[in-house]
């Protein structure tokens, strides 16, 4: 089992003929076949994309009409930063089930455009500002690299992306592998936040324990904290480890991620490490020790 | 990105929210010209540097006893003399570090009567998703000592953005600022109108401590700090020209120019690194092995060999740097991109302090091959753990 995508998660790419999404459609294409079934240009629908290996994909002018003709139940956004949000929203009027949004310096207030759309719709936004998704051997949705996964039992949720990357390497060579990893990404305004994500691990029998990655910055780790407590009370619990990343991170400035900041005296590391130990989260000092530290955990 | 006190309240001036007359000045000779142009005879000579705490700043050139930053003055003979005493010197106050900021530039304004001091700012509360009025009536002091001690008293109240502020959205802020009469009618026109410039140009952060009520009763923005979200700078040509590059870190600035995120930090290990997340990890790891990270360095994830060559470049000028580690984790980047960009900056720069690499990920073994073959003193590490010691061992060697 898996969260959120599996083998029969059809994907449309939109801003497929970029550069960037022709190479990671490629890369998706090429790890066990997931289901990449179109692309979406406003004035190039009716062409076809030409992958360098000589893959090929229709393209549809709009999100709407790539749904209808593909069945599409998932879209993935590499358009750039000034069009993103049109992008999402163009995908949350089409009624896509699960977006995709890898796109990168999004401003902040097009996001607050979004999250007000998204607040009514039957959507699901991952991102923006995201590594995207992998569920190994069946679908891989972004810009993750296929090749260290491993299918496994572990799940894993991050703020960070290349830290994702960290952690899928670790648990693959601790021998424990992955059901699905997610990259909730590193903005402050943003479609899905770590409790959802906890939330379906928690539901997901193939799922026996979690890594989850914070970093400074909000106080998604503390809420995420309390939700674990919330529902260990009720019996939900799994064995779980963590990492937060900025603990020598000076206040006020913003470290890389527009999210990444200690300010108003809020967002701090040992307030979230602090929150997710008294969830029951063994959070590991070191970044290289996330894989042992979970099979620590494991072990009891 | 920032800008001075001066020009926030001019751009909000542009909205219509009520400021006090004002003038810049970046000599001493224009300070009489100046506050001739005010209407008197109270007036005040602020320090326009991007940092708070002016007021009880302290001139470093200037001795214990001397007055703070921000300092009224009750004739034009007084402005200059402040204005001598202020301008050139170096402000330094709780934000600015010990090192300070040279003050280059001062705004004269016109002194107003204070009955009570408030506090109002505007932000994206990502709890929710939306721009969001953070108001105290503890106005004029440090609003997170406030938010500390009395978090009762701080007041949030978050903006549907589709409906914009409302009338009775204005009620609530009102009610918690405890405004009445002049002010309360003022607040009817201000609210809407800091929401407005905080849209419309895309800010981060718009901050108003003190908002006061004069005597009179109306409602005046007596300070105003703003900086503005750097992903939407595109989109305006106009804030962008406010930016004051002397404000800012050299090395900063040359990194903004590549596109790198590049933050300066006290330590003495240069970082470079891919990803935000990963730049973070890897400085607190170099702090568990007891040194402190000389920067944050995220290269990002499409980075060129150029971009690369530029960020180890700006990494080895820094003379505190005595020591560098290079830790990728490739997905999108590739590692032979970065063994490329790192070999061809060190054959034009050279490499005077230890250099640790630290490659994963997308074409790993090619990346590892080029440093190998380049014959540069360059230890390989094997994993992030490995990397920071390695780089830790050097430097106390």
């Amino acid at each position: 089992m898996s969260i959120l995508v599996n083998k029969d998660t059809k994907v449309l790419v939109q801003g497929l003929t970029g550069k960037t999404g022709t190479f990671h459609t490629e890369q998706a294409l090429a790890y066990y076949g997931t289901q990449m079934v179109g692309g979406i240009h406003p004035k190039k629908g009716g062409e076809t994309w030409t992958g360098s290996k000589g893959e090929s994909l229709p393209i549809f002018a709009t999100v709407a009409e790539g749904k209808e003709k593909t069945g599409a139940d998932a879209s993935v956004i590499y358009v750039p930063p000034a069009g993103a949000a049109d992008a999402i929203i163009e995908a949350i009027d089409a009624e896509i089930p699960f977006i995709t949004c890898i796109t990168e310096g999004i401003p902040v207030l097009d996001m607050v455009r979004v999250k007000a759309r998204l607040d009514r719709s039957k959507s699901r936004l991952l991102g923006p500002n995201c590594p995207g998704i992998l569920t190994p051997e069946e679908c891989k949705i972004g810009i993750m690299p296929g090749s260290i996964f491993r299918k496994g039992s572990v799940g894993i949720v991050s703020r960070s992306g290349t830290l994702t990357y960290e952690a899928v390497f670790q648990t693959s060579n601790e021998g424990l592998g992955q059901t699905t990893a997610v990259g909730i990404g590193g903005d402050p305004v943003k479609g899905t936040e770590f409790i959802d994500v906890l939330e379906m691990f928690l539901a997901d029998e193939a799922t026996q324990s979690i890594i989850m990655i914070g970093e400074i910055g909000g106080a998604a780790e503390e809420e995420a904290a309390q939700f674990l407590i919330d529902e260990a009370k009720k019996g939900r619990k799994k064995p779980m480890a963590g990492f937060i990343a900025g603990r020598t991170a000076p206040k006020g400035r913003t470290m890389g991620h527009a999210g990444a900041v200690v300010s108003g005296g809020k967002g701090d590391a040992e307030s979230k490490i602090a929150a997710m130990e008294a969830a029951g989260i063994k959070v590991s000092p070191s970044p290289a020790r996330l894989g042992k530290t979970l099979v620590e955990v494991l072990k009891g | 990105m920032n800008i001075h006190e001066y020009q926030a309240k001019a751009l909000l001036k542009g909205y219509g929210a009520p400021v006090a007359e004002g003038v810049a000045i970046l000599k001493v000779e224009e300070a009489e010209a100046a506050a001739k142009k005010l209407p008197g005879p109270l007036y005040v000579v602020k320090s326009q540097i991007h940092a708070g705490g002016r007021g009880k700043g302290k001139f470093k050139e200037l001795g214990p006893d001397a007055k703070g930053g921000v300092r009224l003055a009750k004739s034009i003979d007084e402005v200059v003399a402040h204005a001598k005493d202020m301008l050139g010197n170096t402000l330094v106050t709780a934000q600015t570090g010990e090192a300070g900021k040279q003050v280059n530039r001062l705004y004269i304004e016109d002194g107003a009567d204070i009955d009570r001091e408030l506090y109002c700012s505007l932000l994206v509360d990502r709890s929710v998703g939306k721009v969001a009025f953070v108001v105290s009536t503890e106005g004029g002091m440090d609003i997170e000592a406030v938010a500390h001690d009395t978090p009762e008293k701080i007041h949030t109240i978050a903006i549907d953005p589709e409906a914009g502020v409302t009338a009775d959205d204005v009620a609530k802020i009102s009610k918690a600022l405890e405004l009445s009469g002049a002010a309360a009618e003022d607040a009817k026109a201000l609210f809407p109108a800091l929401y407005k410039a905080f849209g419309e140009k895309d800010m981060a952060l718009l901050e108003v401590n003190p908002l006061i009520v004069m005597k009179d009763g109306h409602l005046r923005v007596l300070d105003a700090k703003m900086s503005f979200d750097g992903n939407a700078l595109f989109r305006h040509d106009d804030v962008k020209s406010l930016r004051d590059e002397t404000e800012e870190d050299a090395k900063e600035i040359e990194a903004s120019k590549w596109d790198l995120a590049y933050v300066a930090l006290d330590g003495n290990i240069g970082c470079m690194v891919n990803g935000a997340g990963l730049a973070m990890a890897t400085m607190d790891i170099i702090k568990l092995y007891g040194k402190e990270p000389a920067n944050f360095c995220d290269v990002g994830g499409g980075a060129g060999k150029d971009k690369v060559a530029a960020a180890f470049k700006i990494i080895t000028a820094d003379p505190k740097v005595e020591g560098i580690l290079v830790n990728i984790f490739g997905g999108i980047m590739k590692c032979d991109v970065i063994a490329e960009g790192v070999v061809a900056a060190v054959q034009e720069v050279g490499l005077k302090v230890p250099l640790v690499v630290r490659l994963e990920g997308t074409n790993v073994e090619l990346g590892k091959k080029i440093l190998n073959e380049s014959g540069l003193a360059i230890t390989a590490a094997d994993d992030l753990d490995d990397a920071a010691k390695k780089i830790v061992a050097a430097i106390n060697a």
